[in-house]
């Protein structure tokens, strides 16, 4: 019953891993670059979310679809200012500006909102119990769970199914010849950045769900986790982010309940190494062929 | 256009000569005091407490128009060891005479003997490690130092019997929490307390449940949390949605969570903490420095923002017993502060009666507090 509990709770904390994974993958699959500016949308979201139940007491769902619209705004005007212009540039020089981007939003933040930390207000409450109360899953993680499976299949239907997601997976390939088949090549970019931002508004406020703490570095540390969730399950892959997230946040959980609390981002990091040093793209990833 | 440049650059070169110069002129009579902390970053709110607290003590005693008038500086060390060290340098090369020193552990461990070597008086608001004044003589702290709550809390647990079984979450990357956390295990045992649970989390930690899992497993009736306020918010809504509820007991570290923005205040009923300072006090001096703070910052102080207008209180004091001036070098300063504060005894609205031993460390009676109905209520 232990081992359930610990799992589930994995499965729930991997779940935002996944949904944040996503928004890395689709990036890097489309633009081929790492924008490690995502964490921080993600926080960006949750104080949008946040203000407009707290301090407008606005309905949870008309705060959620705000930040929703706030952050594509915000993910498309990034990508116009700060990584457009760098398109031609060394893949380092797009690197460190998304770094720099990262340290921007969270200044901004903390100019506009102050350092406080903030406590996200409950949308979701009470738990389910089974087993005669022994197990209780709160409905928070039900409702991650949930939306995180409705994303990853909504979003392989759209890629796979749809003339826009067509023009994303020819971008991936070869954004030249995607331009010389007529494919607007900086349109289907702006909408990858516009998705990947909507997503992290998402995982923005289910993270404030289940851990209600909002500071403006809170997007930091999951921002990293999911990036290496990513790098897990093959960058590029969307099926990948979603196992690489959710083995990471059950990782992450079975290692701090059966080996120790401290080591738990070890442990978690000892197995990206392991899986790297077998599976270079990892789990899913596509194998390169290197041109000789 | 080079020329423009140049001119341009020895006309703010020349400004700045001047200012630098009129700076020095005209406030040569006050006493400079340097204080440092995170403004800045994750720990900012503890040093944004302090310098609004230190700012609000300097301005009082200005207006009262002695003979003794301050002037403060501040600047900020992100709660970072490396930019501690400039922040302090940059305070040094300003003429630094006192030293509030730093207000997180790390940073004080970092300039509190580099204040030592130079001799300057250093009194930290909060930096609570007991290692912090090892590093010389004239280094003192205003708050308790992290042995002296473990061990309070302990007896004050047994005292008041509050459980049979007892469960400890604590931060083990923090000086802080590994100091309450030792002193504590050693007292209960000492004091025949059942500690049955034992779990640490580090720095950026959001899920607790396992923490959690291991206290309820352990049949914990008392759950012990020697760590700040904001994990402390996200482990008591952890608790409630697996529906445990032991008697919470917190430190110092757990003032502040019932100011944490958009916090159920519900879920901290009932939580019992040890903290030297409340915020809802009845005297005076404490009245006034509340509604102070409340008008300039729109909130509530908490116990940093205490301690650190205690301590610019404690150093005004001493700076009138010890008929100091301003035109002493720090380093005479510094020797004949640290006369007074060995021999002062000092009311302030952290404690009265306080006084400090030779070694640096404060003596004053931490209060037990009980939240009921989302205010602090005394316990004794």
């Amino acid at each position: 019953m232990k081992f359930l509990s610990n799992l589930i709770n994995g499965i729930s904390l991997g779940s935002v891993y996944a949904i944040i994974a996503l928004g890395y993958t689709m990036v890097y699959g489309i633009a081929r670059m790492l924008n490690f500016a995502h964490g921080d949308v993600i926080m960006v979201g949750a104080y949008i979310c946040f203000f407009a139940i707290y301090s407008f007491n606005l309905n949870p769902v008309i705060g959620i679809l705000m930040a929703v619209v706030v952050c594509t705004v915000l993910g498309v005007v990034i990508e116009k200012l700060a990584y457009k212009p760098l398109r031609q540039a060394t893949s380092l020089a797009v690197l460190i500006t998304a770094i720099g981007v990262s340290y921007f939003l969270q200044n901004m933040a903390q100019l506009l909102w102050s350092a406080n930390p903030k406590v996200f207000p409950t949308i979701i409450n009470g738990s389910i119990k089974l087993f005669g109360g022994e197990l209780s899953i709160s409905r928070t993680t039900i409702v991650i769970v949930l939306v995180c499976a409705l994303i990853v299949v909504g979003l392989s239907i759209f890629v796979n199914h749809t003339k826009m997601g067509k023009a994303m997976r020819a971008c991936s390939e070869d954004k030249e010849a995607a331009q010389l088949m007529g494919i607007n090549v900086n349109k289907t970019i702006s909408m990858t950045f516009a998705i990947g931002s909507a997503l992290a508004a998402i995982a923005g406020v289910l993270m404030c769900c289940a851990y209600p703490n909002l500071q403006p570095t809170t997007g930091s540390m999951p921002g990293i986790k999911a990036f290496t969730a990513a790098v897990f399950g093959g960058i590029g892959s969307i099926p990948g982010a979603f196992i690489g997230g959710i083995l990471l946040g059950v990782l992450e959980i079975l290692g701090s309940a059966y080996i120790s609390t401290e080591l738990k981002d070890a442990i978690v990091f000892l197995a990206l190494i392991i899986v790297l040093l077998v599976k270079p793209t990892g789990i899913l990833g596509k194998k390169i062929h290197e041109k000789v | 256009m080079k020329k423009v440049i140049a001119t341009l650059l020895a006309a703010v070169l020349a400004v700045t000569c001047l200012t630098a110069c009129g700076n020095g002129g005209s406030k040569s009579s006050a006493i400079k005091i340097g204080g440092q902390g995170p403004l800045t970053g994750n720990a900012a709110i503890y040093g944004l407490a302090c310098q609004r607290a230190a700012q609000i003590a300097v301005d009082e005693i200005n207006e009262k128009a002695g003979k003794t008038v301050f002037e403060l500086k501040y600047e900020d060390d992100q709660h970072d060891v490396s930019v501690a060290a400039n922040a302090y340098n940059a305070l040094t090369d300003w003429g630094m005479q006192i030293y509030l020193g730093c207000v997180t552990s790390g940073p004080c461990l970092v300039t509190a003997p580099m204040a030592a070597n130079d001799n300057i008086f250093f009194l930290t608001p909060s930096g609570s490690t007991a290692d912090i004044v090892k590093a010389g003589s004239n280094v003192y702290q205003m708050c308790f130092a992290d042995p002296n709550q473990g061990s309070a809390s302990a007896e004050y647990i047994k005292k008041k019997e509050l459980g049979s079984k007892i469960a400890v979450i604590y931060q083990s990357d923090i000086d802080y929490s590994m100091g309450i956390y030792d002193t504590f295990i050693s007292k209960a045992a000492e004091l025949g307390l059942d500690v049955v649970s034992e779990s640490s989390f580090v720095t950026d930690a959001v899920d607790f449940s396992v923490q959690i899992a291991a206290a309820k497993d352990a049949g914990a009736d008392v759950l012990y949390l020697p760590i700040y306020y904001q994990e402390a918010s996200l482990i008591l809504a952890q608790c409630k949605n697996v529906d445990y509820a032991p008697v919470v007991f917190g430190v110092d570290g757990m003032d502040g969570i019932l100011t944490l923005e958009g916090f159920d205040t519900s879920l901290a009923e009932d939580v019992m903490l040890l903290t030297p300072f409340s915020a809802d006090a009845s005297d005076e001096k404490t009245q006034n420095f509340v509604k102070k703070y409340n008008e300039l910052y729109n909130e509530t102080p908490n116990q940093f923002a205490a301690d650190t207008y205690d301590c610019v209180y404690a150093i005004y004091q001493a700076v009138q017993e010890g008929k100091l001036d301003a035109s002493m070098s720090a380093s005479e300063m510094c020797d004949k502060l640290v006369e007074q504060f060995n021999t002062m005894t000092f009311d302030g609205i952290t404690g009265t009666g306080m006084s400090w031993s030779e070694d640096g460390y404060v003596t004053k009676d931490p209060k037990g507090m009980i939240i009921k109905d989302g205010v602090y209520v005394g316990l004794d």
